[in-house]
């Protein structure tokens, strides 16, 4: 026929592309194709019918240049007139227009639609696979919602022939990933799983992938794909290299298809009947047996598709866990590979061996190995190749060979790629940590590190080096010794500098009575890294002599001479400043048994989560939380247990104080220096965890060391806790009916007004932590009970009541908790909090146990007030002037005029009163002393609109400051509510 | 300070590398053309930074000249120097191409270590280097000759060389303005300066010392306050358009021009380098003489056509007669066809610049010609909506439309015996169009 033959040519477009390629310049190839684009405009026109032909050379040419960059807006309709083509060229050009360039939101979407339909309903696959095609290329959510129905009933149809079945399948799986919502499970998913009997393997190959992603979504719907994916696996494992024609690859019997297989079967846990799993067995055996069969071919495509099957199969076992002999004999395989000529081969083994090593029946056979693997990590020439083996070098450290493996990896640290030092440095920190027997050792291997790779040591590593050594008395002594000797090198690591001032500002004392490191030997030794030091370091320093004073009081003299110099007590850095001045006066106005008091050694710090875990998990994906797991367990070993909950209620308390370092300052200025009380030993402790941005992380922060310094002074400070509550023993009532609220339980009602996570309550036994949300008239709270003792409380029971009106006020929710806490642990509980209308009292938390057989009753009220439903509101003063005359009718304003009971600090009002919930309004008063607030409380019934009113006198003496605060809403039970709530906490 | 300097082929190939300065690596060669060069979307920027170094290219027809420095220079200087030597090639061998490039590159090389030391740009003063850098290979030259060309080269006036002598003593000046406009569809003026040039070619004796006046709004008045009388007569007979004087924005000279000597009184005196140079170089926003209006008309019937017509206004005195006049109206991106009708000239659809050309050949002052045009347009799904490009305007008139006007050119050569009257002199004024755009 002519007309094919002209087809195959199309002289016209293969004379524009070459002439395209011949422009000497971009400009010339711009003017080429506009000239060409104004053609194919008139042929387009529409006066005269094209013939298929030319109308499929134009939309190719439109195609070509689209494909070089420019914009085409036309030719769309002459394509999809294509698509009703009878010739096959043409359709085909069609279709690939429409699938390069039309886009989901086009207007034409209908027509395209269309023809796909009528392709797909035809009897002649060519054309049905090129719908497919073009459906799975563009896989819009238009498509799937037009053909999501349509594409199962071809695939599972009896008639259609296998390439439109593989197509379907694809097609469909393109869609689901698409648009999962779309693609509706129905009657077709059984017998979409039949066709993984289906004779025609390229259809089994296609309809295999298909359920893999439909299985590890719905698994139950498939759980029948496991017995036949086993059949048809060893049909093909058991046949010979020869049946299966086609699909035999260099001798390899359907290898993907075979790898396919596998990875299905990695969705389900072993079957559970007996026939299949041997037969399983049989097949992952004898896939182990090929691979020790000389091979067949010398290509390399032959082992590696071996290999594929061989490592799909090693990771299926993995998966399973169950087998002992497959996973020792997967272990040895890899074990053979570990030293194989192929670097990729070596990269595999080693990864997957990692996770080998996390089974406990193989733990041991891969423990066998480590000295290939530290060969690897020593002279592997691939990067990404010694990674895995310092992965793996990780994994299988335990107890027996955890010194030889930390050891190996510090030595390998000093060469290592400067792209997995610090995961290295951290690897090393851990493992040193969970298998650390002798504390010695692990204060040896910390500072070796540090010295080895001081930078890529973060932060964590140090702070819980000190975390050990502070919480451990018998090796503070050495840790003292070491870090001494440790900075007497010429050079030294900045991280070691801290440490090592910290340490001897702490334990200096302890080997003060050698003459060669006497507390002045000791000073100077550290003051002279002072100079080289950076700002955060030189203020810990600070920190560390003022502790010299402390401990020995014949350094004084000369370290106040230092903190004296003009380059301390003018240091152009506030932070450093601060402190010089601070410590000065400090150490010269205090008396010794204040100083003492205030510079007391650090109390122990809390157990928690190695800080430096958390760390590595960060980095890493979720592909190491298996070993990560196992870590958890093991944790116990060396700290005895801690709450980690525990830390991340502290951790969500923090996020909600509002910025730290403002705190900090809030602080500094709110007292004088002199004065302490007399709880400030156990007051550090509770600051030291909560105050500083990475308080979950790590104790040791500089700005909670020096808040911990100054917080005697400042203990009406929102951020610290006042254990002087918790310490009084909270009466425990012996009965079954709830107790009456703790007498200070208004008062802690007072304490959350302003904050909206915290610690709620503590006892010796039980601490409570909160963390609260609001959104318009809801509220989410989480409270966390953590069991202080280490023995289990016995039906731990929570109720929340609402008593009263507040029934009809305010809906409260509350999930139970398990009934038992172990001893150490943590257990949440989420309470949903709904406002009816506004409220006045507030719910009240009961919580029963018992503790060693005595029932303990405590009752709380929970910290839910009416200005956690505010909404701020943002307004410009002549508005905000408005409103407060329309509110002026007498019942509608509460004022009230009461002592400052604290300091009248401007950073620390706006904290409290952006606490409260409300907009702090700036530049709206006429007095820039006064503070206007503004807000909306919503509640479900109705919106009150809250205008708020604080007038400080702050040029008063101190003692006679008094402050004015007015309330105007739209609702009198409001204003008077939030005014009481708020009198209280200026 | 200039640190390489590199000359490439349309296709990125280098044909000229120097090197002036260690921080420019092989490398730079490179990024200039990936980035530039070869770069996905045209780069119209004269300026590329790449990590850290600067390019500065212009293009001569499919030639690129890129500079290349590490430090912070003054761009306007490098520009400046890259101009230069674009003109120096010119004047050596002519057309600046790939194969003049290629069959010069020794020449070239040569000029370059002439005109560039160390990256800082020395004498380019064609006539100069003409002296000691010739095509025709090496001529023997005297002991003298060449102790001449050094004094000449290191002394005072390095662009002139003593001991020239022609029996006619001739001088042409050449006043070539371009004219730049923005106009509202309403005809009202958006930004119009005129950029102009005083070109002079010389043909003197000795060294003479010349002095060059013009109807610069500042002379003028000053003169004005002493003798009033003369040089109202002056302007009276020069400024054929009534307008006296002009307002300079701002103005370059040529390095012969004795600057102190023009800041202290405004007089522009000078030594002319023999043969050709660019005396100076200027600006004017205020009281331009436009040309040509164009009057367009864009009418949009339905979906499908477009109706555009457009009147061009000649704005001189009839006697006078603008050449090379082409008007350029930009078409829709979506035209499928176009009908155009013209009185005058010749109109053509060109599809490849998306835009209908006319071209009419001559055309005097005060007169009028018009063009309409039918465009069809194919319907397309695109919302977008035509930008409507502005229409612009190419012609050549023999005025200048800043107004500037010669008022003088004396010449002085005391040691020999011509004088200022023995001197023929010539003067043209040709004004063209620069970006001459009136939106429609």
């Amino acid at each position: 026929m002519p007309a094919v033959s002209k087809g195959d040519g199309m002289r016209g477009l293969a004379v524009f592309i070459s002439d395209i390629r011949n422009c000497k310049s971009k400009e010339a190839e711009i003017k080429r194709i506009n000239k060409e684009l104004a053609n194919i405009r008139s042929k387009f026109k529409g006066d005269k019918a094209l013939d298929g032909y030319s109308k499929k050379k134009y939309v190719c040419k439109l195609l070509f240049i689209f494909l070089l960059g420019h914009d085409i807006d036309f030719g769309h309709m002459e394509a999809v007139n294509l698509l009703s083509s009878n010739k096959y060229t043409e359709k085909q050009i069609g279709y690939l227009f429409i699938s390069v360039l039309v886009n989901s939101n086009s207007e034409l979407i209908r027509l395209i639609n269309n023809a796909i339909k009528n392709d797909l309903s035809s009897r002649n696959p060519t054309f049905m696979c090129l719908a497919l095609h073009c459906i799975a290329n563009v896989g819009s959510r238009e498509m799937a919602e037009a053909f999501a129905g349509e594409i199962p009933r071809i695939l599972v149809a009896g008639d259609t022939m296998d390439s439109v079945k593989q197509s379907a399948a694809l097609c469909l799986l393109r869609l689901y990933k698409a648009s999962p919502d779309l693609v509706l499970m129905g009657e077709w998913t059984s017998r979409v799983v039949h066709l993984l009997n289906d004779q025609h393997m390229g259809v089994v190959t296609a309809a295999i992938s298909l359920i893999t992603c439909l299985s590890s979504k719905n698994p139950d719907e498939f759980k029948t794909c496991v017995s036949l994916a086993v059949s048809r696996l060893s049909r093909i494992v058991s046949s010979a290299s020869t049946d299966l024609q086609d699909y035999t690859y260099y001798f390899v019997p359907a290898p993907w298809l075979s790898c396919k297989l596998l990875r299905l079967l990695q969705c389900y846990p072993p079957p559970e009947d007996g026939a299949v799993k041997g037969r399983l067995v049989e097949c992952l055996e004898t896939i182990l047996n090929k691979a020790q069969e000389p091979p067949k071919s010398k290509k390399v495509q032959h082992s590696n598709a071996k290999n594929a099957i061989l490592f799909e199969a090693i990771s299926l076992i993995i998966h399973y866990d169950s087998e002992p002999n497959l996973l020792v004999r997967a272990c040895n395989q890899l074990g053979q590979f570990l030293q194989h000529r192929e670097t990729n081969l070596r990269y595999l083994a080693l990864e997957s061996m990692c996770t080998l090593a996390s089974s406990e029946f193989s733990h041991e056979a891969v423990k066998t190995h480590i000295e290939t693997v530290i060969n690897a990590l020593k002279t592997e020439r691939d990067v990404s190749v010694r990674q895995r083996a310092a992965d793996l070098l990780y994994a299988m450290c335990d107890r027996s060979n955890a010194k030889q493996i930390v050891a190996e990896m510090l030595s390998y640290l000093e060469t290592a790629d400067y792209s997995i030092r610090e995961e290295m440095v951290l690897k090393v920190a851990i493992l040193a940590e969970k298998y650390a027997v002798d504390y010695s050792w692990y204060v040896d291997t910390i500072l070796n590190l540090i010295r080895i790779a001081g930078d890529y040591v973060s932060e964590e590593v140090w702070y819980r080096v000190i975390q050990i050594v502070i919480n451990r008395d018998d090796v503070q002594g050495y840790a003292a010794k070491t870090v001494f000797e440790a900075l007497q090198a010429p050079a030294c690591h900045e991280n070691m500098v801290k440490v090592g001032g910290y340490i001897l500002g702490e334990f200096g004392n302890l080997i003060a009575g050698d003459p060669r490191s006497s507390p002045l030997v000791q000073f100077n030794l550290l003051h002279s890294k002072f100079h080289l030091c950076s700002v955060p370091t030189r203020a810990l320093l600070l920190s560390a002599y003022i502790k010299f004073i402390n401990l020995f009081p014949e350094t004084k003299a000369t370290i106040q001479e230092v903190l004296r110099s003009d380059s301390q007590i003018r240091n152009s850095d506030v932070e450093l400043q601060q402190r010089a001045v601070e410590y000065l006066k400090l150490s010269s106005i205090a008396s010794t048994d204040v100083l003492a008091t205030v510079l007391e050694e650090m109390p122990p710090f809390p157990e928690r989560e190695s800080s430096i875990l958390a760390k590595l998990k960060k980095k890493k994906g979720p592909g190491a939380v298996t070993v990560e797991l196992e870590d958890g367990k093991e944790r116990g070993e060396l700290n005895g247990g801690g709450d980690r909950g525990g830390d991340a209620a502290i951790a969500a308390s923090n996020a909600s104080t509002p910025s730290p370092s403002a705190d900090l300052l809030g602080l500094r200025s709110t007292a004088p220096v002199s004065g302490t009380t007399p709880s400030a030993g156990s007051l550090l402790v509770d600051v030291f965890s909560e105050a500083g941005p990475s308080a979950t992380s790590a104790g040791v922060n500089d700005d909670g060391f020096l808040s911990a310094l100054h917080a005697p002074e400042a203990s009406d400070s929102p951020l610290v806790e006042g254990p002087g509550d918790s310490d009084s023993a909270p009466p425990t009532v012996a009965s079954e009916d709830p107790a009456p609220p703790l007498p200070e339980s208004d008062e802690l009602l007072n304490k959350f007004v302003c904050k909206n996570n915290g610690v709620l309550f503590e006892n010796q036994l039980l601490q409570i932590g909160i963390k609260s949300e609001y959104r318009q008239n809801l509220g989410r709270m989480y409270l966390f009970y953590g069991n202080k003792t280490s023995v289990q409380f016995v039906s731990f029971n929570t109720t929340v009541s609402c008593p009263g009106e507040l029934q009809s006020q305010l809906n409260v929710q509350t999930k139970t908790v398990e009934p038992l806490v172990e001893g150490g642990a943590q257990v949440q509980q989420v309470i949903n909090i709904e406002c009816l209308t506004d409220f006045i009292d507030a719910p009240l938390l009961n919580i029963k146990f018992r503790y060693g057989g005595a029932l303990q009753n405590i009752s709380l009220k929970l910290p839910v007030t009416i200005n956690k439903f505010f909404q701020p509101t943002e307004m410009a003063a002549a508005d905000f002037f408005q409103r407060w005359k329309q509110l002026s009718q007498p019942q509608q304003e509460a004022q009230k005029i009461f002592k400052a009971s604290h300091g009248m600090d401007t950073e620390v009002l706006k904290a409290k009163l952006l606490g409260l919930g409300t907009a702090l309004l700036e530049n709206v008063d006429p007095n820039p002393e006064n503070y206007v607030c503004a807000g909306v409380i919503q509640t479900k019934a109705q919106q009150v609109g809250c205008l708020l009113r604080l007038e400080p006198n702050a040029q008063a003496q101190p003692g006679e400051q008094m402050y004015r605060l007015t309330l105007r809403s739209s609702k009198d039970t409001v204003s008077q509510r939030v005014c009481d709530l708020l009198a209280e906490q200026f | 300070m200039i640190g390489g300097l590199f000359i490439y082929n349309h296709k990125g190939e280098v044909l000229i590398s120097r090197v002036y300065r260690d921080d420019i690596g092989r490398n730079a060669v490179d990024a200039f053309r990936v980035n530039v060069i070869h770069a996905r979307q045209q780069v119209r920027s004269p300026v590329t930074n790449i990590a850290r170094t600067s390019f500065f290219h212009v293009k001569r027809s499919n030639i690129w000249l890129a500079a290349v420095t590490k430090q912070n220079v003054n761009a306007a200087m490098v520009f400046e120097f890259l101009y230069k030597m674009c003109d120096v090639m010119t004047a050596y061998f002519g057309k600046i191409s790939e194969e003049n490039i290629k069959n010069n590159f020794v020449l070239i090389y040569e000029l370059l270590d002439e005109i560039l030391d160390f990256g800082y740009p020395q004498n380019s003063e064609t006539g100069a280097l003409k002296t000691f850098i010739t095509q025709t290979g090496i001529k023997s030259q005297s002991k003298e000759e060449q102790s001449q060309i050094t004094s000449q080269v290191t002394g005072q006036i390095g662009w002139r060389r003593e001991g020239i002598k022609y029996r006619r003593n001739e001088l042409f000046l050449d006043v070539l303005e371009s004219v730049n406009l923005l106009m509202s569809p309403q005809g009202q003026v958006l930004s119009a300066h005129v950029s102009g040039r005083v070109v002079m070619k010389s043909y003197l004796s000795g060294m003479p010392e010349c002095k060059f006046g013009m109807n610069d709004k500042i002379v003028i008045d000053k003169q004005g306050k002493g003798g009033a009388s003369e040089e109202a007569a002056a302007g009276k007979s020069g400024g054929g358009g009534g307008k006296q004087s002009i307002a300079i924005d701002d103005c370059t000279f040529h390095q012969c021009v004795r600057l102190s000597k023009f800041d202290a009184e405004r007089s522009i005196s000078f030594i002319p380098p023999d043969g050709e140079c660019e005396l100076m170089r200027y600006r004017t926003t205020k009281d331009i003489i436009l040309p040509f209006r164009v009057i367009p008309l864009v009418r949009e019937v339905g979906r499908t056509k477009l109706e555009v017509k457009v009147v061009i206004k000649s704005n001189f005195k009839p006697s006078l007669l603008a050449q090379k006049i082409e008007v350029r109206i930009p078409t829709p991106l979506n035209t499928s066809g176009v009908q155009v009708i013209c009185m005058k000239g010749k109109a053509k659809y060109k599809a490849s610049e998306n835009a209908i050309v006319w071209k009419i050949k001559r055309m005097a002052g005060m007169k009028e010609s018009q063009i309409s045009a039918e465009i069809e347009l194919l319907p397309t799904n695109d919302k977008k909506k035509w930008a409507r490009p502005p229409i612009s305007m190419n012609f050549e008139v023999p005025f200048a439309p800043s107004g500037l006007k010669v008022r003088y050119l004396k010449v002085f050569e005391p040691k020999l015996n011509y004088s200022d009257h023995d001197v023929i002199k010539w003067v043209r004024y040709i004004g063209r169009s620069g970006i001459y755009e009136t939106r429609c």
